[in-house]
């Protein structure tokens, strides 16, 4: 829709194209009428143009970070280690394996958690319980996450005297749990009724309807939370940089209790260098961090769509 | 079992939110007691001086997030009623993941592409027309020579909250019952009309949550903001030159630690960010829960 630029010279037309069907439209378009018909048309258009924004910011971004990227990637920039005299040169292998064990260990926190909160939700909490945990939730869920790392600092870093992997993964444990549990909780809400009552009537406990009919019904969408979540946390820089640190990081190593190496804090740390084979590195690190990222919220948004078709949502 | 269990869990949820609350307060305290409540408007931060203020940062906190407020809450809103209201379905079922992918792009990646390509873009483009254009305001002072600017940060922001309302305003303009839209259109009203009267008055409080929990994430916006901001020391009075933000400040220093005091006060930093964030939190819950009834659901 385009914006008419001047709407007195508009033909008359006494069905606005675009609108909802109009019986009652008069015959004939008045002035007024055509002055409402062109602002409305007007504003249509700011709204598709502040959506076409949106898009083109998005894809910007993508194209920028996937232009530089792939120039930078190669087998060798994925698997071997970063270099250690010439700061911001070399692999980012470290970086890979460290993101992804910070980040199952988050998972392996949060899930278990989050979907017990969700089924302690529906199955189990009182009006009362019900609010408080509801409320602690979404006050979880609205904590800055330079707080929460904080918080872990006071926590783990200020007694041990060391940053380390593990303290990341329980500040992004606490960041996932609340988008796990909120996802949880909305998908057992959907599990139909009929089958909580048809588990009652066959006269199975109240843990055994759960664990035997209403989880595993829920199951793809709780799986499509995690997946989510997860994808969140992997791209969380905050706690990275407060809790983590490179020094031990420049190998490939598998101990949590020591800082490992991951992509956002590759990505910060080669930005303060500043210098231009770092920003390359940086970019190279960017495009393998979003593509994960971005196929994560893909498959979760694939998954989740056959998951409700086969249910019948 | 499961009982125990599930009450174990949200036992957890309920302690982790007292144990941050107790972490940050514990860790501030040696800066509590020694500045009190003037840290938060005194605008002195001389680590190696033992003189610690929030003020100059707090305001840059402020304005970063309050100009990304005011751009992303129309910019939100529009693309909530495109993806509601005007777009056809197969444009709704593309572009509504492309905007919700928006927000799933890590913020160091947002910061990155911030300094790298936004940044030399606003000081070539947009400093020297809204310099031209508004010069005489002293907010908007003579360019800078990177780019990296509270006003950058601000758009950095803005491009974050952006997703987050428009997501949530969309969800709650499908929610408006069909037989109002309807009956609007039945009457004659264009479909501005319909928006502007029956739309929009039954999602206002909706819509003011929304825009409240993307003013949360603004506000606490960390690693981003860092990147982008340039870290300068003082608050000039030209949005062009750069500045720190409170959550800036701790990304920026917690590695470099000058003593106890320097440490409690990021901590103190982090208690008015965790303070600033409950109370938009708390606000948006009261005001959905209030005067929207049913729209409390939809709002996270």
């Amino acid at each position: 829709m385009s914006a008419p630029s001047d709407p007195s010279a508009l033909p008359a037309d006494d069905a606005p194209e675009g609108s909802a069907p109009d019986p009652a439209a008069p015959l004939t378009a008045t002035g007024n009428l055509r002055r409402r018909a062109a602002v409305s048309r007007v504003l249509q258009g700011a709204a598709t143009a502040a959506a076409l924004l949106a898009v083109a910011l998005f894809s910007l971004v993508v194209y920028e970070v996937a232009k530089e990227g792939l120039s930078v990637i190669s087998f060798g920039f994925l698997t071997t280690d970063p270099n250690l005299v010439n700061l911001g040169t070399g692999g980012i292998a470290p970086a890979i394996v460290g993101s992804i064990i910070i980040v199952a260990i988050a998972t392996a926190i949060a899930m278990p958690l989050g979907v017990l909160v969700a089924i302690f939700l529906t199955e189990y909490a009182g009006r009362r319980s019900g609010r408080v945990v509801r409320m602690a939730l979404d006050l979880m869920n609205g904590l800055p996450t330079v707080v929460v790392a904080l918080m872990i600092y006071g926590l783990i870093v200020l007694g041990t005297h060391e940053e380390s992997g593990y303290a990341a993964s329980l500040a992004l444990a606490i960041i996932m749990l609340p988008l796990i549990a909120r996802s949880s909780h909305q998908v057992l809400l959907l599990v139909p009724g009929t089958l909580r009552e048809a588990a009652d009537a066959l006269g199975v406990s109240r843990w055994q309807a759960v664990v035997g009919v209403i989880l595993p019904s829920a199951l793809g969408g709780i799986v499509t939370a995690t997946i989510l979540a997860a994808a969140r946390a992997a791209g969380e820089s905050a706690p990275l940089v407060i809790l983590d640190s490179l020094i031990i990081g420049n190998t490939v190593h598998l101990n949590p209790l020591h800082g490992m190496a991951t992509m956002p804090l590759t990505i910060f740390n080669d930005l303060a260098l500043g210098v231009p084979a770092a920003i390359k590195q940086a970019w190279g690190t960017a495009f393998v961090l979003m593509a994960l990222i971005l196929a994560a919220n893909v498959g979760a948004r694939i998954f989740l769509a056959r998951n409700r078709s086969r249910l019948g949502l | 079992m499961l009982i125990g269990l599930c009450g174990f869990a949200a036992l957890v949820v309920v302690v982790v939110i007292a144990e941050v609350i107790y972490q940050v307060i514990s860790g501030a305290s040696p800066s509590i007691s020694r500045f009190g409540l003037p840290f938060v408007w005194h605008s002195a931060w001389k680590p190696n001086l033992f003189i610690f203020g929030a003020g100059e940062m707090l305001a840059a906190t402020l304005i970063t997030s309050f100009m990304a407020l005011a751009l992303a809450t129309p910019l939100g809103i529009a693309i909530g009623l495109f993806l509601s209201m005007l777009a056809p379905s197969w444009v709704r079922t593309l572009v509504g993941p492309l905007v919700e992918m928006l927000a799933a792009i890590p913020s160091v990646i947002l910061g990155l592409w911030g300094v790298i390509v936004l940044a030399p873009f606003v000081q070539k483009h947009f400093e020297p027309f809204l310099h031209g254009a508004f010069g005489f305001l002293p907010i908007f002072g003579a360019q800078q020579t990177t780019g990296l600017s509270v006003f950058t940060a601000g758009l950095v922001l803005t491009i974050m909250v952006v997703p987050i309302i428009a997501s949530l305003s969309r969800d709650l303009f499908l929610a408006v019952p069909r037989d109002l839209q309807d009956g609007a259109a039945a009457l004659g009203a264009t479909r501005w009309e319909v928006i502007r009267g029956v739309i929009l008055p039954t999602t206002t409080s909706g819509v003011i949550a929304a825009a409240l929990l993307g003013l949360g994430r603004a506000l606490g916006e960390a690693v981003a903001v860092a990147e982008v901001i340039g870290g300068g020391s003082t608050l000039h009075g030209s949005v062009f030159a750069p500045g720190t933000t409170a959550a800036s400040r701790i990304i920026d220093e917690i590695e470099s630690l000058d003593n106890r005091l320097h440490l409690a006060s990021l901590f103190y930093l982090a208690l008015i960010l965790l303070v600033l964030g409950v109370l938009t939190n708390l606000i948006a819950q009261a005001i959905a829960r209030r005067l929207g009834g049913e729209q409390t659901m939809l709002v996270r």
